[in-house]
Formats: C-alpha cells, structure tokens, sequence
C-alpha cells in the first residue's frame, strides 16, 4: 500500500492544482500563484541551503535579477512573455555566475556575509540608478502578451490562464530539482555538507561544485523573480532587499531542510496562514515569529520532518554538521 | 563672470564643508559602533551572529522615549532606564531561547534571532503604532555650536564624545577587571574555562546581556539624533553593524571601533560627493574585506 501512497498522493495534488485553475475563484488562483512562485524560489534554494550546506542571505538579488531582467526586456526590447522570462533566467544566471565566483571562497559566516553584501549591492544599484531601474518605484506597466506560437496565440491576461504557465513552469522546476538531487553532481553537493574534506580528497573541487549549485538556485530564484514580475506587472527594488532573501531560508526551514517536499510544504504554509492571519490582524509577522521558533526549538525537521515521522518512517537528519559548530 | 565667488573666497568654503561632512561622519560612526560594539562582543564570546542586535536598539530607542514621556520629559531618566528594560529582555532570549541552540547549525541560529526580529518589530507596531513617533530634545545639547562660522549641532558632537567614552570603558573593563579577563578566557577556551571552574552558561547570559544593553544605550543616545522613531529602525542600523563588525574583523572591538569610524566617514562623504554610490561603495567594501582579509582590518590571521 505504501508503495503506491506517494505516486498516488503527487497525482491527487496536481489534480487540485489543474482544477485550482480552472475553478478556484480569483482570489484563490492568485494566492496558488504566489505559494508556487514561491516554491520554485525555495526549491531552487534549498538546493544550496538543504543540499549543500551554504546559508546565503543574498538570494533576493538574482531574485530580482530575474524580475528586472524580464521588466526590462518587455520595456525596450520584446514584449514575447517567454522570451521576457528566458531573459531573466539569464540575467539571473549571469549575476550568480559573477557573485557565486567569489561567494564560493568562503564557508559558513563568511559566505552568510559575503553574499549579504553582494545582495544589498545589486539592491542599492536598484535603489540608486533611478533612469534604468525607476528606483524605489520600480518598474511599472509589464503586461502579459499572448504566447504566440505563429498558428494560434495563448492569452495570458486573466489570472486563470496565466495560471497555467505558472503551473508549467512550476512543474518543470520540479521536475529538474528532483532529478539534479538524485543526479551524480546532487550526490556530491550532499557529500560536500556531509564532508567536504572527504570530497575534496576525492579528487573533487569543492568550489566548482559549490559554485554549479549557487548558481542553479540562482537561475531557479531568477525563474520566480520573472514570474513574480509578469503576476503583478511591477517589480519593486525591495526585491533584492536582504529581508526578502531571508524568505527562502524560512520557507526551506518550515518546510524541513534537507528534504525535497519541505520547501513546497514551507511555501503553501507561508503563503497560506499570512491570507489568513491578515484576516484577522495586521501583525503576521509576530505570529510567525513565534511558528518559527517553536520550530526552531522544537521541530527541526520542519513540516515534512513531522510528516514522516507520522508516517513512521525515519526522519531525515535535521543538523548538516554534527555537532553544528566545528 | 564677475559676480561668481573667487578661487581665494571658494576655497575656505570647501574647507568648512569638509570639516563639516568628517564631523556628520564621526558621529554617524559613533552611532554604529554603539550597536556594532555588542553585537561585536556577542559573537566574540558567544560565536553567534544575532540579528535580533538590530532590535535592541529599536527596543531601547522606544523605551527610551516611553519613560521619558512619562517622567516629565526627563532625557536622562529615559536613557538609563530604557536601555536597563531591554536588558530583561536579552535574558530572557538567552536564558530561554538562544542557549539551547548553540550547538546547532549557523540557520539555527541565525534563524532564532531572526525570529525575535520579527516578533518585536510587530510587537513595537502593536504598542506604539506603525506610524513614526517624533522625538524630543535634550536640554542643553538642543542648540548648535559655531565651528568654522558654521553651525553644527551640538548633540552630535556629544555623540561624537560618547563614542570614544564607551570604547574605553569597555577596553578597561575586558583587560583589567576580573570579569573582563574571565570573559576574554572563555572566548578563546570555552572547555578549559569550564574545566577550571568558569560557570560558562552564566557568563555567556552575562555578556549577552552587556551585548543588549549597548544595543538599547545606542537606540536611546538614537531618540533625539534621528527625529523620528519607526517599527524598522533596528532592520537598517544591523546592516550598517554586520559591515562594521564584518571590516573590522568579526569578535574584534577594535577593528569594530575603527570599522564604525570608516563606515560614518565613507557614508557621510558618499552622500555629499557621490549620493548615487554611496551605499554600494559601503558594500563593496564589505565585500573586498571579506574577500581578501576576511580576518578583517584588526582581527588576527587564522
């Protein structure tokens, strides 16, 4: 029965996720919108975060790379929706190229520093060049065009058919984030936080390997950056500020670090339980403060951790390094 | 072309604005080091990087401002008794929360602190209003005082006093004090300092403590100097106190010292000549120590 208990439950939420889609009501297509562009931000993350070992508190700015990257290429070059994304991505990955080449030096604190103050760089440029960047307003009016593909177009500009390219692309980061986890250069990345000496005297380069997997999450951030973008039709320089790039890790760490479902789990939470602590109040923050410390002091295998212990099977290791601290 | 001021006339000019950007400097420096000086001896002793730092100084900033509200606007009153209130509360972060994470992950911890970011940020909004609170002045060091034919005002040359003032009571206190000396030993040893008989937990929530209370002085000396008191005051003075704490070399208060003095120079300076770059000159600063002396400008090679 067991066997069948994960294939059969992944079938059953993208069943809800396509019927979301097609039925849920503005309001709820717009907040699975967000939890998925989320996702696929702390997917990509956690890749560095659960995978690697590396805490970086500068991932906002190729989040942000990839929302300017898409604002700009709509602006003065194309208006084609998946030519403005695939222009983020890039402008994403070539940031993280640039900054992981030098973040990759360090460990530990130093990397947290290192690419704190990358990120506020790429954020006080965004502040700062007001004539490319529209400063602290942002960039504004970035509609989303038909898809056209020459025999027919694919309208994008209700919420529900945007929807669905969300859905594609959050289902392909899936995809690729399983299989990069499962592949020979996943494998080593685990390695690298379980041991790197031990890696590196296998003949490995720890920086090259550190620096592939800085710069996937980056292209995966740059992917949500683009997303986010076209969803609200601005982007905000906010978005490489360093309280955004706290956002990945505390998805990642509600979710359960060092597990493939722990950031979607973290995103859906996330997103959710602020809808509806705003409800009621205006101060969300206080109240996942709090969801994060018991977390923290109590759950540090995060929801999925909780999960799987409930349905008794081993729980995944909730400290990278044994004994944390060397 | 008669009428412009004269190469003999301008230059005297540029002599006072220059006097006058380096005093702006000093004293925004002085500001950070009051918050980078605790945070600086935290993760000198503790080894954890605490972004709740950021809090502090709001929290003492706000509480500052509550009593002396209330004390019949008495600056003083509130500049002693806020900042000894906040202290309660870095107890009871280190006693209950942050103690029990020190043998775990850096995303532990840092994450802990994060989170008492977001709690009192919120909290703060809940008591005071998400609005901004003005702020009072303080008698005696309202007014300005001449320097150079021009008026600079004279509470920030009292900061500019207090900083040096902290820093060597804080050097006297470490190097030749008892306490000073058993907190130096477990910094650098934690195990032989509990084999000889340091209660090392109690001196951790001790110095945690000292590390909170400069935190809430620096937001309380902040009450008149800043003009206005806002929920995320503390979110931005932490950055400007992880780049001090980062140049100077992290767990080193004088590279702290003289990183806070850089830093308010660099800034003032920035904002006067190159107001587009200011604030990525301060982090690529950051950047290239971290990168090429990551011991930072005084701490010691590895």
């Amino acid at each position: 029965m067991r066997r069948y208990a994960i294939p059969l439950l992944a079938f059953l939420i993208l069943a809800a996720l396509i019927l979301t889609g097609i039925f849920g009501s503005r309001f709820v297509v717009y907040i699975a919108m967000r939890v998925m562009i989320l996702g696929i931000f702390a997917l990509g993350y956690n890749l560095l975060l659960g995978r690697t070992g590396l805490l970086s508190f500068g991932h906002a700015a190729f989040y942000a790379g990839g929302a300017y990257g898409a604002a700009l290429f709509f602006l003065h070059v194309q208006k084609h929706p998946l030519l403005c994304i695939t222009a983020g991505v890039a402008l994403a990955l070539v940031l993280a190229v640039i900054i992981g080449f030098f973040c990759v030096r360090h460990t530990e604190i130093y990397f947290a520093m290192l690419t704190l103050a990358f990120g506020m760089m790429v954020f006080s440029l965004l502040w700062n060049l007001r004539d490319i960047t529209g400063g602290d307003d942002g960039l504004v009016g970035i509609a989303r065009e038909p898809i056209s593909l020459g025999f027919a177009s694919i309208p994008l500009v209700k919420p529900g058919q945007y929807y669905f390219l969300v859905l594609v692309f959050f289902l392909l980061s899936l995809g690729l984030v399983y299989v990069i986890r499962q592949s020979p250069l996943g494998l080593i990345l685990a390695g690298i936080r379980e041991n790197d000496k031990r890696i590196e005297f296998a003949g490995i380069s720890l920086k090259n390997y550190r620096l592939a997997a800085f710069v996937i999450s980056g292209g995966f951030a740059g992917l949500a950056g683009a997303l986010g973008t076209l969803l609200n039709s601005n982007t905000t320089p906010f978005s490489a500020h360093w309280t955004h790039s706290a956002e990945p890790v505390l998805v990642s760490l509600i979710g359960g670090l060092q597990t493939f479902t722990g950031p979607l789990f973290g995103s859906l939470v996330f997103v959710v339980l602020r809808e509806i602590i705003e409800r009621y109040t205006q101060n969300w923050m206080l109240w996942f403060g709090i969801i994060l410390l018991v977390i923290i002091m109590g759950f540090r295998g995060g929801i999925a951790g909780a999960i799987s212990e409930l349905l008794g099977r081993k729980t995944p290791s909730a400290v990278g390094k044994e004994g944390g601290r060397p | 072309m008669g009428l412009g001021p004269s190469q003999a006339q301008r230059a005297p000019d540029m002599l006072e604005s220059i006097v006058h950007v380096c005093l702006a400097g000093l004293s925004i420096g002085m500001f950070i080091w009051l918050v980078a000086s605790g945070l600086t001896l935290i993760f000198g002793v503790l080894k954890v990087l605490n972004f709740a730092h950021g809090t502090f100084y709001m929290l003492g900033a706000y509480l500052c401002y509550w009593i002396l509200a209330r004390m019949g606007d008495n600056f003083w009153l509130g500049l002693i008794l806020g900042p000894l209130a906040v202290c309660a509360v870095g107890f009871l972060i280190e006693r209950f929360f942050l103690r029990h994470v020190y043998h775990l992950a850096l995303p532990y911890q840092l994450l802990l602190t994060f989170a008492f970011v977001l709690i009192f940020d919120d909290a703060v909004k809940i008591i005071w209003g998400a609005g901004s609170l003005g702020s009072p002045t303080v008698p005696g060091l309202s007014g300005s005082f001449p320097i150079l034919g021009r008026n600079f005002p004279s509470y920030s040359l009292f900061i500019i006093a207090v900083g040096p003032l902290v820093a060597l009571a804080m050097w006297a206190f470490l190097e030749r004090t008892w306490w000073g000396r058993i907190i130096r030993a477990s910094s650098s040893d934690r195990e032989m300092a509990a084999a000889i008989g340091v209660r090392v937990p109690a001196l951790y929530t001790s110095v945690f403590v000292l590390g909170t209370w400069l935190g809430a002085l620096g937001g309380g000396l902040a009450v008149p100097y800043v003009g206005l008191l806002t929920p995320g005051m503390g979110e931005v003075i932490i950055i400007d106190a992880f780049v001090v704490a980062v140049i100077g070399g992290l767990g080193s208060l004088k590279g702290a010292f003289f990183g806070a003095l850089i830093i308010g120079l660099l800034s003032s300076f920035g904002t006067r000549f190159i107001p587009t770059f200011d604030m990525f000159l301060t982090f690529i600063l950051m950047a290239g120590v971290l990168l090429w002396r990551p011991q930072g400008f005084f701490g010691e090679a590895k």
